[in-house]
């Protein structure tokens, strides 16, 4: 009987571990609401957009190309799913990275500049 | 004689130079502190290369400098290590190179909070003539640093060295403290210390054209450090402590030089000491090597 409950017990947890570690969708779909719903301070600015390109360059462009299209195991940023996603998601998957899929934390950035790099990420389009 | 030792103590100065020379891609580099470390992890795939440098002329001894060539390698988000080459040259005395040290650092949690736990763990492999004081723990102070080199670099130096770093950002500001636990593998108590720092950029928002002198390129700190005794006699008697403004400048090509004169507030501790680093950040170092040995295996 109680070889049948560790069981049962084994099998439970390892759903719930199995779960939490699939988190299914993107890691922009990852994002809670109450982020989802933070505005670009520097939203429609054409001099946030520039500092924001130039701020790609440096942090983001090794990783995901200089045009975003993506390098290696570093996704795509020029996708649909970026260009429409909302900006205070992109602001968290800026701020928390994703440890297991090897995308880095870049809470190092002050927020203007995480906002700036949004700003140029929107403007991305596949070529 | 003293032209010979700055000749010798700028060694890890010009490798320095030369990597940075091969490289044509650099990222901007870490916050200024030349002590105490934050929560932020190199970038998976990233090297980065930096010296150390600490001079000063300890009381009753001749001006030194200690020097620490690092390279730093992000090997998963939550996982960077780092290898030092440690080397000293003081004056009327000589240059020797002292030791090396292998840390490790693991972050804990996953996502980004008010305090940022990283587990750092570190091995090294130094003798007593190191001047690099990479860290202050113990009663380690003034005395440590006016022996002469044939005899200090008799003593061995294996030790293991743990530290909870806790960091945070908080509206452009980044707060650090670390706490230090030291061991000698062989013999000597657990030694203790701490580091603690401050800083923020000189501009939050970036500019939109590449610059030098932007101020979104400064940082601007203070870092203050010092040693807790060990677990026999825990306490700040006889120890030494040091306060350091600090400040830091990326230029546009990405290569940070990051100057801190330091200042000992105890008796026991050394009353001046100017810190100065230069860092370059390779970018994807991980991936170029991969294919170069993958390219260099298919031509077989």
């Amino acid at each position: 009987m109680s070889g049948i409950r560790v069981l049962v017990l084994g099998a439970l947890i390892s759903m719930v571990a199995a779960a939490a570690w699939a988190r299914v969708g993107t890691l922009v779909q990852q994002a809670p609401p109450r982020a989802k719903a933070l505005s670009n301070p520097f939203e429609g600015q054409q001099r946030a957009q520039r500092a924001g390109a130039k701020l790609f360059a440096r942090e983001c462009a090794a990783c995901h190309g200089p045009d975003g299209a993506g390098l290696g195991k570093a996704p795509p940023l020029n996708q649909v799913d970026v260009h429409e996603a909302a900006p205070g998601a992109l602001f968290w998957v800026l701020r928390n990275g994703s440890l297991k899929r090897g995308m880095p934390s870049f809470a190092h950035l002050p927020e203007a500049q995480r906002w700036q790099i949004i700003i140029y990420l929107k403007t991305l389009k596949e070529r | 004689m003293l032209k010979s030792f700055w000749r010798g103590a700028f060694w890890p100065f010009w490798l320095f130079m030369a990597a940075s020379g091969f490289c044509s891609h650099a990222l901007a580099a870490e916050g200024p502190f030349l002590i105490t470390y934050t929560h932020q992890m190199e970038e998976p795939g990233n090297l980065e290369i930096t010296t150390k440098d600490v001079t000063g002329k300890p009381a009753g001894g001749n001006r030194f400098l200690g020097s620490a060539l690092e390279f730093e390698y992000g090997v998963k988000a939550w996982w960077t290590t780092e290898v030092y080459l440690d080397g000293q040259s003081t004056a009327r005395d000589g240059t020797l190179f002292t030791g090396y040290r292998w840390e490790n650092r693991f972050r804990v949690l996953p996502r980004e909070h008010w305090v940022n736990p990283v587990v750092y763990v570190e091995f090294e492999n130094i003798n007593g003539a190191d001047k690099s004081l990479l860290e202050v723990v113990d009663n380690d102070g003034e005395g440590d640093l006016t022996g002469l080199n044939s005899e200090t670099r008799a003593e061995k130096k294996r030790e293991i060295e743990a530290k909870l770093i806790l960091g945070s950002y908080f509206k452009g500001w980044t707060f650090a403290e670390n706490f230090i636990a030291e061991k000698n593998v062989r013999h000597a108590p657990l030694e203790f210390g701490y580091a603690v720092g401050v800083s923020r950029p000189l501009a939050l928002a970036a500019r939109p054209d590449r610059c030098n002198l932007c101020p979104e390129n400064f940082q601007a700190g203070v870092e203050m450090y010092g040693g807790l005794g060990t677990h026999e006699r825990f306490g700040l008697q006889e120890t030494s402590h040091y306060v350091a403004p600090t400040v830091a400048w990326t230029v546009a090509n990405g290569t940070t030089f990051t100057v801190s004169p330091t200042f000992g507030i105890t008796e026991t501790s050394a009353r001046f000491l100017l810190r100065f680093a230069a860092s370059y950040e390779l970018d994807q170092f991980g991936r170029a090597a991969r294919h170069l040995f993958r390219n260099n295996g298919g031509g077989q």
